[in-house]
């Protein structure tokens, strides 16, 4: 089933396409790696699925509704949510208050705000940071303050997760660990779809592979096939 | 523990405290007349419109001047309808009015961040009071108008009424889940927005909610003044002075702008009958010397004395 399809999605930044006319698809249930150059579009694309950024050219969908021209809230309540690349916590805010305001206003109303709270703790666990409950987020190192954000992200309970560059600055050891996330953020039950440079991990995790350059996508398929394919590799190392 | 200090902490001992300072204050004009009831009435109106600004800019970080056209907005309700209705009535159209203004603003403007919202929440005022004075001049050919007489002591507790109705709001508006989501908008507006919390209805409403105090408090106390004019109703000072008294205060904790307000107020006037030529002078240095020795108010430092206090107290023990 698939979950999230664009068709011929575009977005012009005054004279600059940052997208033109990418088709996507992300099927219930994988993975779904989405790399290319810097400028390559891949966080226009993410923030035109969550709506922080609206185009009218091209359809966006989510479990089959058409959800452009919807605003961020209504596309987080429908069970769509995301992390950002420059990390976009509550810094004031201990870190599990962070994760409350997701399970508090991310799911459709009349949710009894006790039960809100456990899962906030729960999920806080869940991304190794029950130590750190009532640390305001500032002070978190920037490993923890990303998982404050994927916990705030999954509080929200959607069914597609959005991460924008989840292990950029992270060492090798924060690396192994955020893949293990991804792979047991998928084992809820939930959709992945990752924007990531670092290789060894989107090669490591992925079941599929979007490649855009340009405003374009240029290949699609699985890890192997994109390791292999000619237009990826000229993109990322030259003639 | 210190057995003072449980008994000041005690909820019930709290709450107990503010009944009987309500009461106190409700019964004041009943056996007590004279310049300090009209003094305390200043001191409830400063800090109903402190009260007011800090709910809405206090938690999300938007910066209005725009208390003072709301303000004026309640103050030209009761100038025009204060001889046909009743003062309560009055007092509620003047609310509501305000409240409207706010949320057809907010409804404009509360796309514009930091210092664009301020410049233009500012202006506002300047665009109110002019519009009212072309009006007067070129439609009626007047300036200014008599505002109906009203009894001091009804004055008082319509005031006092309204001053329990602002606080119990931001009270409830602080421990709520609205609360919370005012204050991930100031932390970070975008993020709110993807966690579900639709930011611009929740602005929205908060701003016009906080106008309703500001707009009600300028209805009743313009039947004091007697003679209004555009100039007196839309006066920039009632969009200063509230931010001033929530910093010079705090903003940490409820208490911080009543506690600057009131304190502001009573340095406002003594300094003023003391020193009429320096008073300014005085002022601004006090409020320098605030700003950079009490980053968080008054009420931080004297939670910071406090707990300093109770240090020593332990050590000696």
């Amino acid at each position: 089933m698939r979950i999230l399809e664009g068709e011929g999605v575009s977005k012009h930044f005054g004279g600059l396409a940052a997208l033109s006319n990418v088709d996507f698809h992300v099927d219930a249930g994988e993975i779904v790696g989405l790399i290319g150059p810097n400028g390559a579009g891949k966080t226009t694309l993410f923030n035109l699925v969550s709506a922080a950024l609206t185009t009218k050219q091209g359809v966006i969908k989510f479990k089959g509704r058409k959800i452009t021209g919807l605003k961020p809230h209504q596309i987080c309540r429908m069970g769509l949510a995301r992390t950002f690349q420059s990390v976009k916590i509550f810094g004031n805010m201990p870190a599990l208050t962070n994760v409350y305001i997701g399970s508090l206003f991310g799911i459709p109303a009349g949710t009894p705000s006790a039960y809100a709270a456990k899962g906030a703790e729960e999920l806080l666990e869940f991304v190794g940071l029950s130590a750190s409950k009532v640390t305001p987020a500032k002070d978190l190192t920037l490993v923890n303050q990303k998982r404050v954000e994927v916990a705030r992200a999954l509080a929200t309970k959607p069914e597609l997760l959005l991460l924008d560059e989840l292990m950029a600055g992270l060492n090798p050891t924060e690396v192994a660990q955020a893949m293990e996330l991804v792979t047991k953020i998928r084992d809820r039950g939930i959709t992945v779809f990752v924007i990531e440079h670092v290789m060894k991990a989107i090669m490591g995790v992925c079941d599929r592979i979007i490649v855009l350059h340009h405003g374009e996508k240029i290949a699609e398929g699985t890890p192997q096939e994109i390791a292999n394919n000619r237009a990826v590799v000229e993109v990322y190392l030259g003639e | 523990m210190n057995s003072v200090a449980s008994i000041v902490l005690n909820r019930s001992f709290q709450l107990g405290l503010l009944a009987v300072i309500l009461i106190a204050l409700a019964t004041l004009p009943l056996h007590y007349q004279g310049y300090n009831i009209v003094r305390l009435l200043n001191i409830f109106m400063f800090v109903v419109l402190t009260v007011s600004w800090v709910i809405f800019s206090g938690s999300t970080g938007y910066m209005s001047l725009a208390s003072a056209a709301f303000f004026g907005v309640g103050i030209y309700t009761s100038a025009l309808l204060g001889d046909k209705l009743p003062i309560a009535v009055v007092v509620g159209i003047g609310a509501l009015v305000s409240s409207c203004v706010a949320f057809l603003v907010g409804a404009l403007t509360l796309r514009l961040r930091g210092i664009y919202f301020a410049i233009f929440t500012f202006g506002l005022v300047e665009l109110i009071k002019h519009l009212t004075l072309w009006w007067e001049i070129n439609m009626e050919d007047r300036r200014g108008r008599l505002v109906v007489y009203v009894e001091n002591d009804i004055i008082f507790w319509v005031m006092l009424s309204i001053l329990v109705a602002t606080l119990l709001t931001a009270y409830f508006i602080r421990r709520s889940k609205w609360g919370l989501a005012l204050q991930s908008i100031g932390e970070n507006e975008e993020a709110a927005a993807h966690m579900g919390i639709n930011v611009t209805l929740v602005k929205v409403i908060t701003f016009a909610v906080s106008a309703l105090f500001v707009g009600a408090s300028g209805a009743i106390i313009a039947t004091r003044w007697t003679y209004i004019d555009p100039g007196i109703a839309f006066n920039p000072l009632y969009s200063f002075m509230p931010v001033l008294m929530a910093i010079f205060g705090g903003m940490g904790r409820l208490l911080g702008p009543v506690i600057g307000a009131i304190a502001f107020t009573y340095l406002k006037e003594e300094l003023g009958t003391e020193f009429p030529e320096l008073y300014m002078l005085i002022f601004g240095i006090i409020l320098i010397v605030a700003i950079l020795y009490m980053p968080n108010g008054l009420v931080g430092l004297i939670q910071r004395l406090w707990i300093r206090g109770f240090r020593r107290q332990d050590a000696d023990t």
